[in-house]
């Protein structure tokens, strides 16, 4: 939608403070004072030439008429909007909705970033009540253990001749399955203490790396420059980082960050970036770099704005995520397989063939972000051993490369089956927990 | 004429207490407690019913039972399912694959000899 939003507000605002009557202004600019009311009162949609002379008149840039606080509002509720299409709400009046009712706006718009925060939680909670290994595991086995308890209980209670052997050996099991039983639901219950603490806490050293990354949105300041052994020192400050394993996979991400830091310097890299409009093929050519190597280093350029973030996800060769940088473009799944439509995983079927498009999650109609993926083979036991094939792909955000249609026609993805409400989706491996109405069974057996 | 029980299970106990109870009912109890030799164990005792966990080590009841079906010998053996899973799509994944009966953990020592007793014909 036009950036216009507001836009009636400002000149309404600049007038006043310049002290310009508005019949003034109208007549400077050659509109009637009526419609000068109408357009400062955001009931008509200005652009070009006619705000160019107001803005002329009024000492201002267009910009400053054009872009504010508002504009996010707008985007908030034009979400909002888009989401409920059965609602019909009147889109083409946002502008005059947010001008006239500045608080309702305001509250909406929280409203709704709420509510996508609280969606993107819920679908990791899901996700990990769904695929959780050590959740499934735990279940499994308690529910194992009860059975046990409760099929030996019966045969003590229910077998009146039953010999001392036998009693003894049955009471035996019963006390040793009693104890497991205790310690199974103990550490079930330290588990999920453990989750209420930290949310989606870590799990694995490979989690724990990602929760080392992501707290630091993937930039890690004191690697940018020349100095000796600052991997080890960061290491060893971060108390979170508590298993071996994972300090090494940390320490060797740290190692490669800063060689890759010192071959793309990050001023010069930033500056590229823009210039070249975040072409990660473009970049690794200026820098002699290879591209999962830019795709890391774009991902690992700072920004205070979580808007202009740029997201990373990284899979091996059996499609098991092993790498993903949060953001608000794509909520990643924690556990369990991604969307089959990710471009990752076309790019893994053609190595070292590069791939763009345009993407646009199911939940977030409307939002659409460009996204590069490649994949390419590594070979650790040279030409004699397999070859690794690893696949990367990074989502560049609207505000750093707002897509075009030269970049072709939008991909809509999701984020995995079991919360992804599309339906007939060709891709679809499991029903949906939000399948309401479509039988996602019937859709799977096809 | 007693009838042949295979009872693949993996958690010792469990398979103990189903030996138990089914024995003094007068069935002839084997057993065995790994999936990926789980078919050839069939195939060498030939039982008259098999009791089959889902979750195996090695490989899953739902694969053993796939193969047990494919085989011309084992198509119409019963086959009860047993699973710490009592999710639907379990249960409607043992009917797609041909499973005689299912039942989740845990069970009724009852209930397991009233379905073994029906699938074998014998009241």
């Amino acid at each position: 939608m036009p950036r216009s939003a507001l836009t009636g507000t400002r000149i309404r605002e600049r007038r006043t403070m310049l002290g310009i009557k508005q019949a003034d202004l109208a007549r400077t600019v050659e509109i009637s004072p009526s419609y000068l009311n109408l357009i400062e009162h955001n009931r008509r949609r200005i652009g070009g030439a006619l705000l160019s002379r107001i803005a002329r008149t009024l000492k201002v840039e267009v910009a400053n008429l054009t872009q504010g606080a508002e504009t996010e509002q707008v985007d908030q509720l034009s979400a909002a909007a888009a989401a409920h299409p059965e609602v019909n709400a009147e889109i083409d009046r946002i502008d005059e909705f947010v001008g006239r009712f500045p608080g309702w706006a305001a509250l909406m718009s929280a409203q709704q970033r709420r509510l996508v925060q609280l969606e993107h939680h819920v679908a990791s909670l899901v996700d990990r009540l769904a695929h959780d290994p050590f959740l499934s595991d735990s279940l499994h086995d308690i529910l194992s253990k009860v059975s046990a308890i409760q099929s030996t209980a019966s045969i003590l209670v229910e077998t009146d001749d039953l010999d001392e052997v036998w009693r003894h050996r049955f009471h035996r099991n019963l006390h040793a399955d009693s104890g497991k039983l205790a310690e199974g639901a103990s550490s079930l219950v330290d588990y999920l203490d453990a989750e209420g603490d930290a949310e989606l806490g870590m799990v694995s050293p490979q989690e724990e790396l990602e929760s080392f990354l992501n707290s630091r949105a993937f930039h890690i300041d004191g690697l940018e420059t020349e100095v000796p052994d600052l991997a080890e020192t960061i290491l060893e400050q971060d108390k979170a980082i508590t298993s071996l394993a994972g300090k090494d996979l940390v320490r060797t991400y740290l190692w490669r960050y800063r060689d890759e830091a010192l071959a793309m310097p990050l001023e010069a890299f930033t500056e590229a970036a823009e210039e070249l409009g975040y072409d990660p093929a473009r970049l690794a050519q200026r820098f002699e770099c290879d591209i999962p190597a830019v795709f890391r280093r774009l991902a690992s350029m700072p920004s205070d704005q979580g808007s202009r973030r740029i997201g990373l996800v990284v899979c091996d060769g059996a499609g098991a995520l092993i790498l993903r940088k949060a953001t608000e473009l794509l909520p990643l799944p924690r556990f369990g397989a991604a969307c089959a439509l990710w471009p990752l995983y076309r790019a893994l079927t053609r190595p070292m063939a590069p791939v763009r498009a345009v993407l646009e999650h199911a939940g977030r109609p409307g939002h659409r972000f460009l996204c590069y993926a490649m994949s390419h083979a590594s070979y650790p036991q040279g030409f004699g051993g397999p070859a690794v094939y690893e696949a990367s792909m990074i989502l560049v955000p609207p505000a750093l490369v707002e897509p075009t249609d030269a970049e072709g026609p939008v991909e809509v993805i999701g984020t995995s089956c079991r919360i992804c409400a599309v339906e007939n989706c060709a891709a679809r491996r499991e029903p949906s927990i939000l399948s309401d109405g479509f039988d996602s069974a019937a859709q799977l057996s096809q | 004429m007693s009838h042949h029980v295979l009872l693949i299970e993996d958690e010792p106990n469990i398979m103990e207490a189903i030996r138990f109870f089914l024995s003094r009912d007068g069935w002839k109890v084997s057993c065995h407690s790994d999936g990926a030799t789980a078919v050839s164990e069939v195939n060498r005792i030939t039982p008259d019913v098999v009791v089959l966990d889902v979750m195996l080590p090695n490989r899953s009841g739902f694969d053993v039972l796939k193969e047990l079906r494919a085989a011309p010998d084992t198509r119409d053996l019963p086959v009860l399912m047993l699973t710490a899973k009592g999710q639907t799509k379990d249960r409607e994944r043992a009917e797609q694959l041909g499973s005689s009966g299912f039942m989740t953990k845990p069970f009724s020592n009852a209930e397991v000899l009233e379905k073994l007793r029906s699938m074998v014909g014998h009241a």
